[in-house]
């Protein structure tokens, strides 16, 4: 089990580390594809099956779908970044924001009580339970996200729906 | 039942042959070889089922002069043609022998994932089909989103295809094949949830069980017979169209305005990996139907249940890809607009009604005596209502058609 552990860790860190070293956004989006998948193994393989099918169907499906037309969007002609290594205030802010968010996330991790043991066989928690859970409890919580999720819908329609004057023949 | 069990109990004994170290993996290697074995061959079969119907439906012969080549082995040689049913193996070779031609500019990483990955997660979703009463491959209780999970991987695919080419034609047209699935991934799991939401579980075998049983003896209890289960359906067969490209929602690769849009680029057994992923998860998607509003392996009338369950799925499978076919030959393709506009505004309001209905007939189940008849009166006014007016509406004020650009 600890092997299936370490072969699905290598992966994601292997597709991130080349993510972000890749020259070529479509190759880097697609490689974060890549990883986020290997999350959704890492679900699989503490018994947490709802959870990963659901990592896959959002983020491999809906996501990436985001990250790859923003990038197509975006960018005119060449898609491998153009952006160099000489700027001496990027990289220092770049170390400031990336050590902000190591810390931030080291210390979320420490913090929490880990109990650590091996995945249960069949999953501790099922479907039903998560869908009793949903509605009852954390009934508040779906219904914000759920208005949240609509607003930033709107807000999107909004954006892209200007009106244009008809093109004559 | 032994022809119930016949399939397990092969299985077993051949897993028996084993060292026990290795009977895990021998059980799952021999599900997933029958799978690629007999969805191969339903694929081939398909592929000569529908050249041989859509000449029929266009009133001409089909695929009939290919036949068995001589066999020397044979003490004779066989004359007779066989109907051409071995056209498909000719052209497998016939693809395989192929010149595989990759554009100079092309990503030629992504260029040939594509073809690969399309193909594998086109097959993950035959993982959870219930075949039959014991014909399980992977039984997970959350089976109905796996296999929503392992189709969304298709369109990541279709990306690569499109932009590993480095052809404008492509990239667009994948671009719009994006767009229709996109689209279409709506109505269909919002056609499959009042199911979910009436069975109360994820688990495919599960609600293959929960639709045994008649009214009367005669009317199974398969969800395509209650009213929001007919509409449902319905949006499921339109939706599923479009998920798998296929004719009337051919748009991406319409061959006579698009030249095979993204697939443009790709020749030989490349390409027909394209066709095969598409045929894959035409099947599929069918398997799922059955599953879910056509009673799963169950048999239509008690005293038909003497034929194995499987024999019932793989019946009711084919018949489903027939009417595909029939479909295919009989209706016109629709412009992207069209497209977008019937799923958009037609059926996912549709389906977002339907589940409302769901919800209705599941709070109604305790109805008894003539209350039963108001309950499908209001399930089924509220299937029709809303169909009729948003048809009239949709349909009201697009003709006669002006052009901007012609007259």
């Amino acid at each position: 089990m600890m092997l299936a552990l370490l072969i699905i860790a290598l992966v994601i860190l292997g597709a991130a580390a080349a993510a972000m070293l890749s020259r070529n956004l479509i190759h880097s989006a697609l490689l974060l594809v890549g990883a986020w998948a290997g999350i959704a193994a890492f679900y699989l393989w503490a018994g947490a099956e709802f959870v990963a099918f659901a990592q896959i169907l959002v983020y491999v499906g809906a996501v990436s779908m985001v990250v790859l037309f923003a990038v197509l969007l975006t960018r005119q002609g060449e898609t491998s970044a153009p952006v160099g290594y000489d700027s001496l205030k990027r990289a220092v802010l770049a170390f400031i924001v990336a050590g902000g968010v190591g810390g931030l996330l080291v210390g979320a991790i420490l913090g929490s009580p880990l109990d650590v043991h091996l995945p249960a066989a069949t999953p501790t928690l099922s479907v039903q339970q998560i869908g009793a859970l949903l509605m009852g409890p954390y009934a508040p919580a779906l219904l914000i996200v759920g208005v949240l999720l609509t607003v930033a819908l709107l807000g999107a329609v909004v954006l892209a729906a200007v009106d244009q004057p008809e093109d004559t023949p | 039942m032994s022809l119930e069990t016949l399939p397990l109990i092969v299985r077993d004994w051949i897993v028996a042959l084993f060292p026990d170290v290795l009977q895990w993996l021998v059980h799952h290697l021999l599900s997933i070889a029958v799978i690629l074995t007999v969805f191969g061959l339903f694929f081939a079969f398909t592929t000569i089922a529908e050249r041989k119907l859509l000449g029929r439906l266009q009133n001409r012969l089909g695929p009939n002069r290919a036949g068995l080549p001589k066999l020397s082995i044979l003490p004779f040689h066989l004359k007779h043609k066989l109907w051409g049913l071995s056209q498909p193996f000719a052209d497998a070779v016939k693809a395989l022998t192929k010149e595989d031609v990759v554009p100079d500019a092309a990503d030629k990483v992504l260029h040939f994932l594509a073809p690969v990955v399309i193909v594998a997660f086109s097959l993950l979703g035959f993982a959870v089909l219930p075949f039959g009463r014991h014909l399980i491959p992977v039984e997970l209780d959350a089976g109905l989103l796996y296999f929503f999970a392992a189709g969304t991987a298709t369109e990541l695919a279709i990306f690569m295809a499109g932009w590993g080419s480095r052809n404008k034609y492509s990239l667009l047209a994948a671009m719009r094949a994006l767009a229709q699935l996109i689209s279409y991934e709506l109505p269909l799991i919002l056609s499959v949830v009042p199911v979910v939401l009436v069975v109360g579980t994820l688990s495919l075998p599960d609600i293959a069980v929960a639709q045994s049983g008649w009214t009367f003896g005669v009317l199974p209890h398969w969800h395509v017979f209650t009213p929001w289960g007919f509409a449902g359906f319905l949006i499921f067969l339109v939706a599923a169209l479009a998920e798998s490209n296929r004719s009337p929602f051919d748009l991406p690769e319409a061959e006579s305005e698009l030249i095979a849009g993204h697939l443009t680029e790709y020749s030989g057994f490349k390409y027909a990996l394209f066709f095969m992923a598409e045929y894959f998860g035409l099947t599929a998607l069918s398997g799922l139907g059955v599953t879910i509003f056509l009673g799963g392996w169950q048999a239509p009338f008690a005293f038909l249940e003497f034929i194995p369950s499987y024999l019932w799925f793989m019946m009711k499978l084919a018949g489903m890809i027939v009417f595909f076919i029939w479909i295919r030959g009989t209706l016109l393709r629709l412009r992207i607009d069209q497209l977008t506009r019937l799923s958009w505004q037609f059926l996912v309001p549709l389906a977002l009604l339907n589940l409302a209905n769901a919800a209705f007939w599941a709070l109604t189940a305790g109805w008894s005596g003539p209350l039963v008849f108001v309950r499908w009166a209001v399930s089924a006014a509220i299937v029709v209502v809303p169909f009729l007016i948003l048809g009239r509406r949709l349909s009201g004020d697009r003709a006669p058609r002006t052009y901007r650009y012609a007259s």
